[in-house]
């Protein structure tokens, strides 16, 4: 398993890997939207939870059909199936990879884009605290949707459209713990669901994503 | 162990390609599988992969005794020889990538991306990853595909040296490898006579 994740992280990192695209979009969406929406402090100030939230959870599904396709592709994933890790344990640790290289960063860089969408004072924390518990909840319901549509070519389409709706529970949550972090009120309530989100689909997703990678590649 | 196969019928795409099919296997022997394009070959090889369910029928070696080796090789363009090798010897917790890549003579290019290697390169490469696999029944299906005559002879050998180490291959293929030893099954005869699946909504939890 080790093998695989270091495999997985060494493919991310080396040309065309797809490292930084989801963090480039992220700074996009919080340079741009200042930009848009007008310079006015007090109104950045309302809409930067919903923003970082937003523009994390869209970078993170940039990446998603990467997850699986690639090795589908070059027949890596019929070589997986039938190796000694269980499918499970593949899933859980391509899950896991696509965290590191998407989620760490974008959780590690939201500060400094909150700065620029003049987030609150104490928002900060709870930025990070929310993204820090909700992204993995993002890349394992992503390898999830991703391993539904394995095997099907610009499968990207299907996979957003199958992804979001389960996102949404994990955004609302998240960018509510942040709007109540940056209000100075109790956050945790929202921050509490947002973890027992991310521990069910820890729990449950593997599975089902590994059934459905069994099924797509009859 | 020996790999006995028993009234096995497999499917693709709900369609069933072949029934009947028996035949068995003992440590040490190869069996060359042929047949027409289509005939369900690389279904046959799939199913005892344990990638897809059979129909009817029984396999009696469990999956984690084969190792399958297809078309697509599994390499990743931007890992090194080495790399490639060292990945599938790691998944299957044995070592042995040095003698691998000297026994398909890799060595001279351990350090080169698998993206600037030949299409006869990567294939030797692929069927590398055999040798770091461990698992007694290889399960080939055209191994050869891209492979020029001294190569054949080299995968060959290696063939024949994996057998006598009481090793057990099952080689679906056009091209005669030179394995003389090796039994020849045609799947012609084992051809299903009612080809139109059973189909219906339960096919969807099969």
């Amino acid at each position: 398993m080790r093998a695989l994740l270091l495999r997985d992280l060494r493919l991310a990192f080396r040309a065309g890997g797809g490292f930084g695209l989801g963090l480039a979009f992220f700074l996009l969406v919080a340079v741009l939207v200042p930009l848009g929406v007008g310079p006015e402090p007090a109104t950045l100030a309302k809409i930067a939870p919903g923003i970082l939230w937003v523009g994390a959870l869209l970078a993170c599904l940039l990446s998603l059909d990467r997850i699986f396709a690639l090795d589908f592709e070059d027949g890596s994933l019929d070589l997986l199936a039938t190796s000694p890790i269980p499918l499970e344990g593949v899933v859980a640790v391509k899950a896991f990879a696509h965290w590191l290289v998407t989620g760490l960063p974008l959780t590690l860089v939201a500060p400094v884009l909150g700065v620029l969408l003049n987030l609150p004072g104490p928002g900060y924390l709870w930025l990070v605290a929310s993204l820090a518990a909700g992204t993995p909840a993002l890349s394992v319901i992503g390898a999830f949707g991703a391993a539904l549509t394995v095997g099907i070519k610009r499968g990207g389409l299907l996979l957003s459209l199958l992804v979001l709706p389960l996102y949404v529970p994990t955004l609302i949550f998240g960018a509510e713990v942040v709007k109540r972090g940056a209000a100075g009120a109790e956050v945790s309530v929202p921050l509490l669901l947002l973890a027992g989100i991310t521990a069910g689909a820890l729990a449950l997703l593997p599975f089902a994503a590994a059934a459905a990678i069994r099924v797509n590649l009859r | 162990m020996e790999l006995v196969v028993d009234k096995l019928a497999v499917a693709r795409g709900g369609v069933t390609l072949l029934e009947g099919v028996s035949f068995a296997l003992a440590p040490g022997r190869a069996l060359i599988l042929r047949g027409p394009n289509g005939v369900g070959k690389t279904t046959l090889l799939r199913t005892l992969a344990g990638l897809q369910p059979a129909v009817a029928g029984r396999v009696s070696a469990p999956p984690e005794s084969l190792t399958y080796a297809a078309h697509a090789d599994g390499l990743k363009a931007v890992l090194t020889v080495e790399e490639n090798l060292g990945f599938w010897a790691a998944i299957h917790g044995v070592g042995g990538v040095g003698d691998a890549m000297a026994r398909m003579n890799l060595l001279d290019l351990r350090d080169r991306r698998a993206a600037n290697l030949s299409a006869g390169q990567k294939r030797r490469l692929g069927l590398a990853r055999l040798l770091v696999t461990g698992r007694p029944i290889w399960v080939l299906d055209e191994p050869t595909v891209s492979l020029d005559v001294a190569s054949v002879a080299l995968f060959a050998g290696v063939v024949r040296g994996h057998l006598a180490q009481g090793g057990m291959a099952l080689i679906a293929t056009h091209i005669d490898l030179g394995l003389d030893e090796a039994a020849v099954l045609d799947l012609a005869p084992f051809k299903a006579r009612v080809t139109v699946g059973s189909g219906g909504f339960d096919e969807a939890f099969a």
